[in-house]
């Protein structure tokens, strides 16, 4: 037998002997589960390739993002040096987008780090607590969930001033509410289970349980909205950026690059398009992704939606 | 001794009768997300970083001047007295003067809803109508290529950018083919012929019976609502499929074939029934998305709505308008949220 | 005089694992019986009973050499046809009436429904009918209960009135799947008495399914007992304490008695070898 033959047993295996063997096995089998997904396989390799992207983005762009050079202004598409063409101050748009995946990746991964986790937070003290706790803190939940999220996110970088940075605060601080609903619920579920009981009765604390037995149980229903909301938060971003609010001039953010391209649109189409594709298919490929996720993390819910 | 007690605690507290206790939890629990919502733009307002003395008085006042507007707009007051003025203002429809064009908010806002509303309730009218079918027959044939396309629709519509699909109609239908009219609620030749009854182009052409209006505004209209629609229909198409499947496996389905049902009288005497109210949540859900989803859509194709009235009055720093704007839309959005749990009350049996 | 003749009767669905077969070459007739057919869940009684009204849904396959109702044999009937024969000559009652009835459908609609598209008459003919039957199933304020909905219903009401809703089209072939399970014991009784005198005034053909073989041996004439897909013995059920085939032994044993109590039950043991073993016919 082969050295990857018994790997794949051990990893494989219905008695695992120690914790983190039952752990890796198990991520192992999602895995496997996920694999067989074609549709999440795509989205996850077009998100690989954005990282990619992303990181190596000095040695992929063939120009400087920032360069301009209005002699060479709105050249259509596979212009000589210009694959993608240029925009209306003569910069070449494929290095833009480049460049723009880093801060596409840079709101997806800040929202992605800061909503949730305040959700959980939140969520998982209102369900533990419960009482008046929970009371005040799930009003405050759907006081939040009143508000549109576009319309609440205007409002907030009004108040905060354009930017990145508050973008990203502006978009986590409308995302949150719903990441609470789940880990409460989930909570809520936990809290009542006879092993929660055991656990007490050996004497352990809220804190250790919220933290060891409670937050890692919620976690993959998190993974699995946190995923499918990715796609909403690029768009939410790519608005914000299109209405000038997000990222500033002349940072090569694709929604407003698009707004940019706005101007030109009759004539030349392909300075508002090509961003515009570039968001599509990073958003599709979270929602690729987020959908396979949900198959495998979340099987009761599997092809419902 | 306990029974005593008992009593004693029966003869303080009347108790109150069911529905009259649910009634007031209900309008409490409204009356507070209001309240939250009304102080979120409050906090918001406070920290915007706009002097609204200065937005008044102007660069040059002079020191007594400013202190006079500081003390008329109750700014020298606690936080939370200046919280209550704002409230009291807001119940009597005052969201204060638009720094802009010196008219109070509340009439500008009624001036730029009809041109939204218009907008969201053609496009989820169309969402409806295409969506619900949609969704039906993509659970019912589960797997068929109809089911593919309708998965297709759906994710393509969380995934599109809507103001750049927009930007792609516009081209395309407007600059290339023609077949619509370009940005606006109507041709400028057009404009102010027909009198203003409800705000509403293609209601108050059709009540002035002014057909060359009408299809003027409808050529106008018909791409954003589309685009609106869209939106609509790729949300309430997947809910309904998932509703669908969710009560095509419920065993009544099973009893009314039994019965010797045809498959059609199965799925909409039967499941569709049972899927009804759900819907009516979705519905009233994606009508509120719309809402706010015309705020880039608007901008899109420079429809004179409450999108773009909160964004103009956003990028020239008009406070007022903007908090004003916010709150209406959120009130909206509240609002539809009890319309939708009434109905969920009066539509199922089982809540009674 | 066979109602009833089903012949290498398979239900099969295709999973990622390869075919499942969930019946496999059952054969049986039913007369004016009470036939009882038992089995452990996951043996196939169930989808024997929904294949035999071709409920069974895609992508789940039903093949048989014959299901002949008098003459007809259902298997050749187009869809449309096979409805008429739905209701009006096969029905059949389920577990939970928690479940089986339209949750926003008043009962009254439902039961009028079932007669109304089997019998070109009036509402109003109907709901007279529909009163009728539910006073036959001793429902009482039987106008109160039209005008109701379901989650009003106790357990036991609502399986009586499942039972009037299946027989107002005045079937030949009642299938009775697991018709007590979910309801009270104390009721249970009074369910089965009055499922079966209306099913002996009739003079219908009963099948009733169950996994309960006390109460199939009480309540049928003949019981087949399936397992994993097959059917292992066919015996009356007057005789069931006498079988032969090791997992009917098995069952018997694993149920506490009265007349001989004993300290520790008997678990089942299972043998690969029954599964393999050919299906033993039903027939009469």
């Amino acid at each position: 037998m082969s050295e990857t033959e018994t790997l794949r047993a051990w990893l494989l295996t219905d008695t695992p002997t120690s914790r983190r063997h039952a752990r890796l096995s198990s991520f192992y089998k999602g895995w496997l589960a996920l694999r067989s997904n074609t549709m999440a396989m795509f989205g996850l390799a077009i998100l690989v390739l954005l990282g990619l992207t992303a990181v190596f983005a000095p040695f992929l762009a063939p120009h400087d993002a920032f360069a301009q050079d209005l002699g060479n202004r709105l050249q259509p598409l596979g212009s000589d040096g210009n694959f993608l063409g240029t925009d209306s101050l003569g910069r070449d748009i494929l290095s833009r987008l480049i460049y723009g995946s880093r801060i596409t990746l840079y709101i997806v991964l800040l929202v992605a780090m800061i909503a949730p986790i305040a959700g959980l937070l939140v969520g998982t003290i209102a369900g533990y607590v419960g009482g008046w706790v929970d009371l005040v803190l799930m009003r405050i939940t759907d006081i939040f969930l009143a508000f549109p999220r576009l319309v609440l996110a205007l409002a907030f970088v009004a108040a905060l001033g354009a930017g990145i940075e508050n973008a990203v605060l502006a978009i986590s601080l409308t995302a949150w509410p719903p990441y609470a609903r789940i880990a409460r619920a989930e909570t809520l579920t936990i809290r009542s289970s006879d092993y929660i009981s055991a656990i007490r009765l050996q004497g352990a604390g809220p804190l250790r349980i919220i933290t060891k037995h409670v937050w890692p149980l919620c976690i993959s229903s998190l993974i699995v909205r946190v995923t499918l909301d990715m796609a909403g938060i690029i768009l939410a971003a790519a608005g914000l950026g299109f209405l000038g609010l997000g990222a500033q001039p002349p940072s090569p953010e694709w929604g407003a690059m698009i707004s940019e391209g706005r101007r030109f649109i009759l004539d030349h189409w392909w300075v508002a398009t090509v961003p515009g594709l570039a968001i599509f298919t990073v958003s599709l490929a979270f929602n690729l992704l987020g959908d396979g996720l949900r198959d495998v993390l979340d099987p009761k819910d599997g092809g419902t939606q | 001794m306990a029974l005593t007690e008992e009593n004693r605690e029966g003869r303080r507290r009347a108790p109150l009768a069911p529905w009259l206790k649910t009634t007031l939890m209900t309008v409490g629990s409204i009356a507070v997300t209001m309240l939250g919502l009304l102080f979120v733009t409050f906090v918001i307002g406070r920290v915007m970083p706009i002097d609204p003395v200065l937005a008044i008085v102007g660069e040059r006042a002079s020191q007594s001047t400013y202190q006079e507007v500081y003390e008329q707009l109750g700014l020298d007051k606690p936080l939370i007295v200046q919280f209550f003025y704002y409230l009291w203002d807001v119940i009597h429809g005052d969201f204060g003067m638009s720094l802009l064009n010196a008219r109070p908010v509340s009439e500008d806002i009624a001036r730029v809803f009809p041109a939204t509303l218009e907008l969201a309730t053609l496009g989820v009218f169309a969402g409806i109508v295409l969506g619900v079918p949609l969704g039906v027959i993509a659970a019912v044939r589960r797997g068929s290529w109809i089911d593919q396309i309708a998965r297709v629709v759906a994710l393509v519509g969380y995934s599109m950018p809507i103001f750049w699909l927009g930007l792609m109609g516009l081209l395309v239908f407007y600059g290339i083919l023609g077949w619509v009219g370009g940005p606006g609620r109507l041709d400028i030749f057009y404009v102010d012929i027909v009198p203003q009854r409800t705000g509403m182009i293609l209601l108050d052409s059709a009540l002035d019976g002014n057909w060359e209006v009408f299809r003027n505004a409808f050529s106008h209209i018909v791409l954003p609502a589309s685009l609106l629609g869209y939106y609509s229909l790729a949300y309430i198409s997947r809910m309904t499929r998932s509703f669908m499947l969710e009560q095509l496996s419920a065993e009544y389905i099973t009893t009314a074939r039994v019965k010797g049902m045809s498959e059609r009288a199965v799925i909409w005497r039967h499941a569709f029934r049972n899927i009804r109210v759900q819907l009516i949540t979705v519905i009233a859900l994606s009508y509120a998305n719309l809402l706010e989803g015309s705020v880039l859509t608007e901008i899109i194709f420079s429809w004179p709505g409450i999108g773009s009235y909160i964004t103009t009055a956003l990028l020239s720093a008009d406070m007022n308008a903007v908090l004003g704007g916010t709150v209406v839309v959120g009130l909206i959005f509240i609002l539809l949220n009890i319309f939708s749990d009434l109905l969920y009350k009066v539509f199922d049996p089982r809540s009674k | 005089m066979t109602l009833l003749d089903v012949e290498n009767l398979w239900v099969k669905f295709p999973t990622r694992q390869g075919i499942f077969e969930a019946v496999r070459g059952v054969s049986f007739t039913l007369g004016k019986e009470r036939l009882g057919i038992v089995g452990e869940s996951g043996s196939g009684k169930s989808m024997t009973g929904r294949a035999i009204l071709r409920l069974i849904r895609k992508p789940g396959i039903v093949e048989a050499n014959h299901i002949r109702l008098h003459e007809t044999d259902l298997m050749k009937l187009t869809e449309v046809e096979m409805r008429k024969v739905r209701g009006q000559r096969i029905s059949m009652v389920m577990q939970d009436p928690k479940f089986s009835l339209n949750p926003v459908m008043t009962i009254g609609d439902q039961i009028m429904e079932a007669y109304l598209l089997h019998n070109n008459t009036s509402k109003a003919q109907a709901r007279a009918k529909s009163i009728e039957m539910l006073n036959a199933v001793s429902i009482r304020d039987a106008e109160r209960v039209m005008r109701a909905y379901p989650h009003e219903m106790s357990g036991g009401m609502g399986q009586r009135i499942m039972i009037a809703m299946m027989l107002i089209p005045d079937p030949e072939i009642l299938i009775a799947d697991e018709p007590t399970s979910a309801l009270d014991v104390s009721v249970q009784r009074q369910v089965l008495d009055i499922m079966d005198a209306l099913v002996k005034e009739r003079g219908m053909g009963l099948i009733f399914i169950s996994h309960d073989l006390n109460l199939v041996s009480e309540f049928c004439d003949r019981v087949l007992i399936m397992y994993s897909g097959r059917i292992v013995e066919v015996c009356d059920a007057d005789k069931l304490h006498q079988a032969q085939h090791p997992y009917t032994r098995g069952l018997l044993n694993s149920l506490p008695r009265l007349d001989a109590p004993r300290k520790r039950l008997e678990v089942l043991q299972r043998d690969d070898n029954w599964a393999k073993a050919d299906s033993v016919s039903g027939a009469v």
